[in-house]
């Protein structure tokens, strides 16, 4: 029945008038949303496509060889530094993104399942650390975790060691920490949002059905919030495999990521095409990345029946 | 009326803070019944559902499921499975797999599962849907998927929240026949929960009108309905003209009473029966009222004008103004001999039995605190 009245609708010809498109609802948004796009083009999309430009050519001495070569993605491809670094950094994002997600997954959930009237202080509290500098958060890990840093000290006052660790700083796990410390947040929100969506009788309805809390939490909550799950993941492991300033200043020779080596190419070393091989191959392998983890977690929650 | 009892509640009270969502309610409802919890919001019928099924912890009492004391069981250690009020159907599902969900615990064989579950769909009448997901669904499909999803596992209570109140009326009206013939053929003990009197009376086996956390009587639907113990309970169950009336005198059994312009009285007289200062209200549902046309007659006539009507396509609802009593008498008249052509205004007579009224207790006083 439902089917035959749609039917109607879908064979009555759509009325046509010169025009009608400039007052349709779709031009109305494309005019809405105009600035925000001309801005995103000319400043996302535009130096996308230079650097991408850049990629092809050669630098020659002080000049730019715009002849179209594809040597600078062999070196960028075939060289053991550049092919250790995109590893360690892809690795490197991988461990603070599943970290920060595993961290904040019970931090979104207590909030939404348990925040009662005092859900937005929770909320407050979880931003507050973005309230300062992301450089002073950064450094205040270098106090955290220095020689004679808190937790040196705080270890060595309760007689857990003798003397000051040195592998707390300056090698690939304190820049992991100090991420995940940093994303945190990123992280949290979204996944709340999608926990918040979750009509809380549907848990109820898996009690009912048989199923014990965890067994509910596994088979109902968990999918349904995998939309924040994902896009949590995205949030922090997009940006993170490029960062810069973490590995620069808590990595130390282990910590060095892909973005340094791009840094010295555009710096130092003067040569922006190789510079940008580089940026434009972290992009493509962040995306394999993304895509392959976003695949492995639909898949993974899909065996959970 | 069956013989063991299925569900037993034993002074059951549940306290929110200060607030009495419940208040001592006791009652047991037997094998195979179909027993309805009727009354207004925030009368405590839902509360007592959800004590049942597992969700709310009764604060005193105890609930026992076919023999088993069960107020601190989980819900998942319960024999009973519920239809929720918005259905709650698994969005990331189809209906296969929204039907088969309880039944992933019970370890059956692939096969075994797949014809409980095609057997389930047959009995709600949606085989042939199974792969369609739950935004693809009406009302009507999603309240059978919850049906069906419930009864695959063969509880021995089928609790039922309101099931039908977020489906239009036609489609309302279908369903609680389906519903009625549903409990027949699996002969398990429903329990439905509702504030729609007509609902419980076309569907229950036994109703408990509940008010302020408290059950204010537990009856057949035609006994609720002509018989009803207190003003509240009548006034619950449809239209009731009420009157005051003095007593003139009581027997073991009944009780006479001088009904104004109805004249005296006879009425059976209540257990507990006390007259507040020698009067009493008694009660008269508007069919029985009956409209005199012409040269009829009958053995019990009143005059009155028609002061206000409202048309309800089969039947008109008239307003008698009746000199002699404070509120005007509400009366229903099939509209068959014209009654929807008689003009506000005009003289009628009208017939009564005397055997009709019921005599009403007043309602203890509500106190949540």
């Amino acid at each position: 029945m439902t089917a035959a009245a749609f039917g109607d609708i879908a064979e009555t010809p759509a009325p046509f008038r010169r025009g009608s498109w400039m007052r349709s609802e779709e031009a109305r948004g494309l005019a809405m949303i105009s600035p925000t796009f001309l801005y995103a083009l000319a400043l996302l999309f535009l130096p996308v496509l230079i650097v991408l430009a850049y990629s092809f050519w050669t630098q020659d001495y002080l000049d730019i060889d715009r002849t179209f070569t594809l040597e600078n993605y062999r070196q960028a491809l075939t060289e053991p530094i550049y092919r250790d670094l995109f590893v360690r950094s892809l690795w490197i994002a991988l461990a603070v993104s599943i970290a920060t997600v595993v961290f904040s997954y019970p931090i979104a959930w207590f909030i939404s399942f348990h925040g009662g009237v005092h859900r937005n202080l929770w909320l407050f509290l979880v931003t507050v650390p973005c309230w300062t500098s992301y450089l002073l958060r950064v450094m205040s890990w270098k106090v955290i975790l220095g020689y004679g840093g808190v937790m040196n000290t705080g270890l060595m006052s309760l007689g857990v060691i003798e003397e000051p660790l040195t592998s707390l700083l300056y090698n690939s796990n304190a820049v992991v920490i100090t991420l995940v410390h940093s994303w945190a947040a990123f992280a949290i929100l979204p996944i709340y949002v999608s926990l918040q969506k979750i009509d809380r009788t549907l848990i109820e309805a898996a009690r009912d059905l048989g199923d014990s809390r965890a067994r509910a939490f596994l088979r109902v909550t968990l999918p349904l919030s995998l939309p924040g799950v994902i896009s949590a993941f995205l949030i922090v492991m997009i940006p993170t495999v490029g960062d810069f300033v973490t590995p620069r200043l808590v990595g130390g020779k282990d910590g060095v990521m892909i973005a340094t080596a791009i840094q010295a190419q555009f710096g130092k070393a003067a040569n922006w095409p190789l510079g940008a091989a580089l940026s434009v191959t972290t992009m493509v392998l962040v995306s394999l990345a993304a895509a392959c983890v976003v695949f492995a977690l639909r898949f993974a929650v899909r065996r959970i029946r | 009326m069956a013989d063991r009892a299925m569900i037993e509640i034993q002074s059951v009270s549940k306290y929110y803070g200060i607030y009495k969502a419940l208040d001592a309610v006791s009652l047991s409802i037997s094998e195979g019944e179909f027993f309805s919890l009727l009354g207004p919001s925030g009368c405590g019928k839902t509360t007592l559902l959800r004590s049942i099924a597992g969700f709310e912890t009764p604060t005193e009492g105890e609930i026992l499921i076919d023999g088993v004391p069960s107020v601190d069981l989980p819900p998942n250690r319960r024999p009973t499975n519920m239809v929720f009020q918005n259905y709650a159907i698994f969005p990331h599902l189809d209906v296969s797999e929204n039907v088969a969900y309880g039944l992933k615990r019970l370890r059956l064989s692939a096969e075994e599962e797949r014809k409980r579950v095609a057997d389930a769909l047959d009995q709600v009448r949606l085989s042939g849907l199974g792969k369609r997901k739950a935004h693809e669904l009406s009302g009507g499909q999603r309240q059978r998927v919850a049906l069906a999803r419930a009864l695959v596992m063969r509880p021995k209570v089928l609790l039922l929240d309101e099931p039908l109140s977020a489906l239009d009326k036609k489609l309302r009206e279908e369903m609680q026949v389906e519903l009625r013939m549903l409990q027949k053929a699996v002969g398990i003990t429903f329990v439905l929960v509702t504030h729609d009197q007509y609902e419980a009376l076309a569907l229950s086996d036994r109703i408990a009108v509940m008010f302020g956390g408290r059950i204010a009587q537990i009856a057949t639907p035609k006994e609720i309905y002509q018989r009803p113990r207190t003003k509240k309970v009548a006034d619950f169950l449809g239209g009731m003209n009420f009157l005051t009336a003095k007593v003139l005198g009581e027997r073991d059994d009944a009780v006479s009473v001088d009904a104004a312009r109805f004249g005296a009285v006879n009425l059976d007289k209540p257990q507990g029966f006390a007259a507040a200062n020698g009067e009493v209200t008694i009660g008269i549902r508007p069919e029985r009222l009956r409209l005199l046309w012409d040269d009829d007659r009958a053995p019990h006539e009143l005059a009155g004008r028609i002061e206000n009507r409202a048309y309800f396509g089969e039947v008109t609802h008239l307003m008698i103004g009746v000199d002699g009593l404070e509120q005007p008498l509400s009366m229903v008249e099939t509209n068959n001999y014209g009654a929807d052509d008689l003009p506000i205004g005009a003289e009628i007579r009208l017939a009564y039995d005397p055997d009709a009224f019921v005599l009403l207790a007043e309602d203890p006083p509500v106190s949540r605190v």
